[in-house]
């Protein structure tokens, strides 16, 4: 229990008032540039490194983390209350905190996600402080097959999933790979699918991409829909806030489940956006309540995000000792330690117990800072969806456009972005699932990738995919969760076709997300 | 009248311009803009921050300077960026070489003469390196193991710096490579550390870290001659230490690759005189020193026509490895 007395050590080093003071600090502009969308956490974090560089290490990492969990807890705000995700990671939290928050619940939904939440970081920075050298090893484990399989697993979790017919979620991410392969391909070098326009050579990032398709697509619908301005009223109630995170432990099932997937994807390194998802997938399909999933339940809004921030924190961990970066937040962190005259890999822990077990200690204190006061901002901004849907709108329109301009300073992508809106609105008229669109467009490349590096390395043969048992168990596992609901339906429609079981497909049907 | 008074005019202009002196030949009005033409954290972006901390820590500017990310599309993004922002002086691109050696193999759209070089501030080395439990202990032991023809070479990007260099390898040691490509040099030392290739040729701070720890270690560099004495990185060893590739039977006498420091095009010659003189500056100071150190680079600075005819030379040398491969883009 060597682990235990350095931690002990790291919160001596963490509980001092100036680190204290650090981290309200770091939360509370974390949570600014979160629920700013466009902004996001990479940004800010980047913008506060060159104030770090005077400071202690410890002080510098203590203060850039806190921001990091106040972004991650930000970010869940814009997507429950606007249904626009400000990190690739919050976009499952919209799938049922939206249609929570304009049922008149929006104080259940942020309570709900920022309490799953705080879950989830702790089992994650629990992992880390018993298991920190394990973990390494299993990410070292991991070459250009095992990625490939993780992804496959994450897209697995998806595909055939109740709801959307299949062809139409397999339609969703095909459109979603193509998006995902403009630019440069990193395995030929080449330009591809720009279309002329030189711009495009850089991609399409994803912010402008979920801006588009959620905000702007969402907000078309609702004026076709319910023109008559509506606001929500919901009435701001302290008590509810409690209430919410007191009724968590009663889908601990949930709650377990997801901080495992999130783990497992943290470490991995699938990272968290593909957690949140696969986590969200596998909720739906697992979950007694899972048609209903897409209106407002609980455990929509639960599984995402817990997995998201256990995924979250325990990415950090690969970042120390091996010096991958698992987000783009992690990757300016680690632009900033090796600026603080640090080098991340595995003599970090060995040369600078200090700074590593400092750093861990205060991801307890600081979640829970963060925890406390993003609690205390709920009725704050619970009582934005107060605001007439008049006076919303043209400041969602707002946000989005500011957003899309503000990722690189480009007209393209604004233009790029309000593309998207409409898609994202015939999507929801034709009943297209956006889910594996989105999916698609933030891991697509990734998967390809890893795909064509494995048959590098393989001269051209899929045996590569079965050549140890770690890429064979995750292989297998995608595999059994693309075919279980094929098997499913197979052995219902065998047993008896009632027009009782038809009828529950229609409804199914109609609660797409 | 007329006539006579814009005579007048510009004969007082003539006489103004003669007298004000030559220090205040243009500086910048209004806020200025640093483009990496990398993601966060990569190495340009930390040069452009480096530099970015010393202008303002010492005042060389009058004016702020934000440091934007333009590092979509393999740096591509920012340079394009560049080539459409022509004439505006307030926008300074920090890249590489592959300024000039992407549009050799890839359909962008630029040309490193869209630009106005500035200046190659420093020099990023190359090593061979090889998992740390690797049973050869020098290049030719590698060259051999190497013949059977089933190694795994990874780099970053395709086509980029790291793989002529694996082909420039091929060729001298005479051994056929499978050339894996990744996003990063960072990624592709995990991968080494895991034992998914069998070797890389990352920058010494890609891989610092990792030798270090005890996972992977440099075999040997490409340079004409041994890297500058330097604090230990693991308990016996140095950066001095590992000797050169051609000592080894490798023969690549220099392999190297420039940070560089661009304007957009058509930019006046008293603009990019004040940028010139602004890294000149910047490169005197303590801070660079230390940039220079903890990133384990080589302190260089090339300008004008010392600049062009590097730039030339590399192109050329490129141009070669890449017809061999033919890569060339029609």
């Amino acid at each position: 229990m060597d682990n235990l007395q350095e931690l002990l050590h790291g919160f001596t080093i963490a509980i001092t008032v100036p680190h204290l003071l650090l981290m309200a600090v770091g939360v509370l502009l974390g949570i600014l540039v979160g629920v700013l969308p466009g902004l996001g956490a990479p940004n800010g974090v980047s913008l506060l490194l060159p104030l770090t560089f005077g400071m202690q290490p410890v002080s510098a990492i203590i203060l850039l983390s806190s921001m990091y969990w106040g972004a991650l807890f930000g970010g869940s705000v814009t997507s429950i209350l606007f249904n626009i995700p400000g990190e690739p990671s919050s976009v499952a939290t919209t799938f049922d905190g939206y249609p929570m928050a304009r049922d008149g619940r929006p104080t259940t939904a942020l309570a709900t996600a920022f309490g799953s939440a705080a879950f989830g970081a702790l089992v994650g920075v629990i992992l880390i402080t018993f298991l920190a050298s394990w973990v390494a090893q299993v990410a070292l484990a991991f070459g250009p097959p095992e990625y490939f399989a993780v992804y496959f697993l994450a897209f697995a979790s998806f595909v055939g999933m109740g709801g959307a017919a299949p062809i139409k979620t397999v339609v969703a991410l095909a459109i979603g790979f193509a998006i995902a392969a403009i630019g440069i391909d990193t395995v030929s070098g080449s330009v591809r699918l720009t279309m002329g326009i030189d711009e495009l050579v850089k991609g399409v990032n994803f912010v402008v991409a979920v801006m588009g398709l959620f905000g702007i697509g969402e907000l078309l619908v609702a004026v076709e829909e319910e023109f008559h301005a509506r606001a929500v009223s919901s009435k701001i109630d302290w008590r509810e806030v409690f209430r919410a995170v007191g009724r968590l432990p009663r889908h601990s099932v949930a709650l377990l489940r997801s901080a495992a997937i999130g783990c497992w994807m943290g470490i991995t390194p699938g990272g968290p956006t593909a957690a949140s998802f696969m986590s969200y997938g596998i909720a739906r399909r697992f979950s007694r309540r899972g048609r209903y999933f897409g209106t407002g339940e609980v455990e929509g809004i639960i599984s995402p995000e817990t997995a998201d921030h256990a995924a979250g924190t325990s990415a950090l961990l690969p970042m120390l000792s091996l010096g991958i970066p698992g987000s783009a937040t992690a990757a300016v962190m680690m632009g900033g330690l090796m600026i603080w005259g640090l080098n991340p890999g595995p003599m970090l822990f060995v040369d600078q117990k200090d700074f590593v077990w400092g750093l861990i200690a205060s991801m307890y204190v600081g979640n829970i800072v963060a925890v406390a006061l993003v609690l205390l901002t709920v009725p704050v901004f619970a009582a934005l969806m107060r605001i007439p849907f008049v006076v919303i709108a043209p400041l969602i329109v707002i946000i989005c456009v500011v957003g899309a301009y503000s990722v690189s300073n480009s007209y393209l992508d604004v233009v790029m972005m309000l593309g998207f809106g409409i898609v994202g609105y015939l999507f929801k008229k034709l009943f297209y699932p956006l889910a594996p669109l989105v999916l698609a467009i933030v891991i697509g490349d990734k998967a390809e990738d890893a795909f064509r590096q494995s048959m590098l390395m393989s001269k051209g043969s899929l045996g590569i995919f079965f050549a140890n048992k770690l890429v064979t168990c995750l292989i297998v596992a995608g595999i059994a969760l693309l075919l279980l609901p094929l098997a499913l339906q197979l052995a219902r429609l065998l047993r008896r076709p009632t027009p009782s079981a038809r009828n529950e497909t229609t409804a199914q049907e109609k609660v797409i997300i | 009248m007329g006539r006579t008074s814009t005579l007048l005019l510009s004969a007082a202009a003539a006489v103004l311009a003669g007298t004000v002196p030559a220090c205040a030949a243009w500086q910048p009005q209004k806020p200025i803009e640093f483009v990496a033409t990398a993601g966060p954290g990569g190495g340009t972006d930390n040069l452009a921050r480096a530099v970015q901390n010393i202008v303002t820590k010492y005042k060389l500017t009058e004016q702020p300077i934000v440091v934007v990310n333009k590092g979509g599309g393999s740096g591509a993004e920012g340079y394009v960026y560049g080539k459409a922002s022509a004439g505006d002086p307030y926008k300074v691109i920090f890249g590489t070489s592959n300024a000039w050696q992407q549009p050799l193999v890839s359909k962008v759209a630029f040309n490193y003469t869209d630009l106005t070089p500035i200046a190659a501030m420093a020099q990023d080395e190359f090593l061979l390196w090889v998992k740390q439990d690797a049973p050869y202990k020098n290049a030719g032991d590698y060259l051999k193991a190497a013949a059977s023809g089933e190694f795994k070479m990874g780099g970053a990007q395709s086509k980029d710096t790291d793989e002529v260099l694996t082909r420039m390898i091929e060729k001298a040691g005479k051994v056929k490579l499978t050339y894996i490509p990744f996003k990063s040099g960072a990624e592709t030392a995990v991968q080494l550390a895991g034992g998914h290739l069998d070797s890389h040729v990352n920058n010494p701070s890609e891989s610092l870290g990792q030798w270090r720890g005890g996972t992977q270690r440099p075999l040997c560099v490409f340079s004409p001659k041994r890297l500058p004495q330097g604090p230990k990185v693991t308990a016996t060893e140095g950066w001095s230490d590992v000797p050169t590739c051609t000592e080894q039977g490798l023969d690549i006498k220099q392999y190297e690759q420039p940070r560089t420091v661009w304007l957009p095009g058509k930019v006046t010659p008293d603009q990019a005189a004040f940028y010139v003189d602004l890294m000149k500056k910047v490169q005197a100071t303590p801070e660079w020193k230390d940039y220079i150190e903890k990133t384990s680079q080589v302190d260089t600075f090339l300008t004008g026509a010392e600049l062009d005819r590097f730039i030339k030379e590399d192109l050329e040398h490129v141009k070669q490895v890449a017809g061999e491969q033919g890569w060339l883009v029609k």
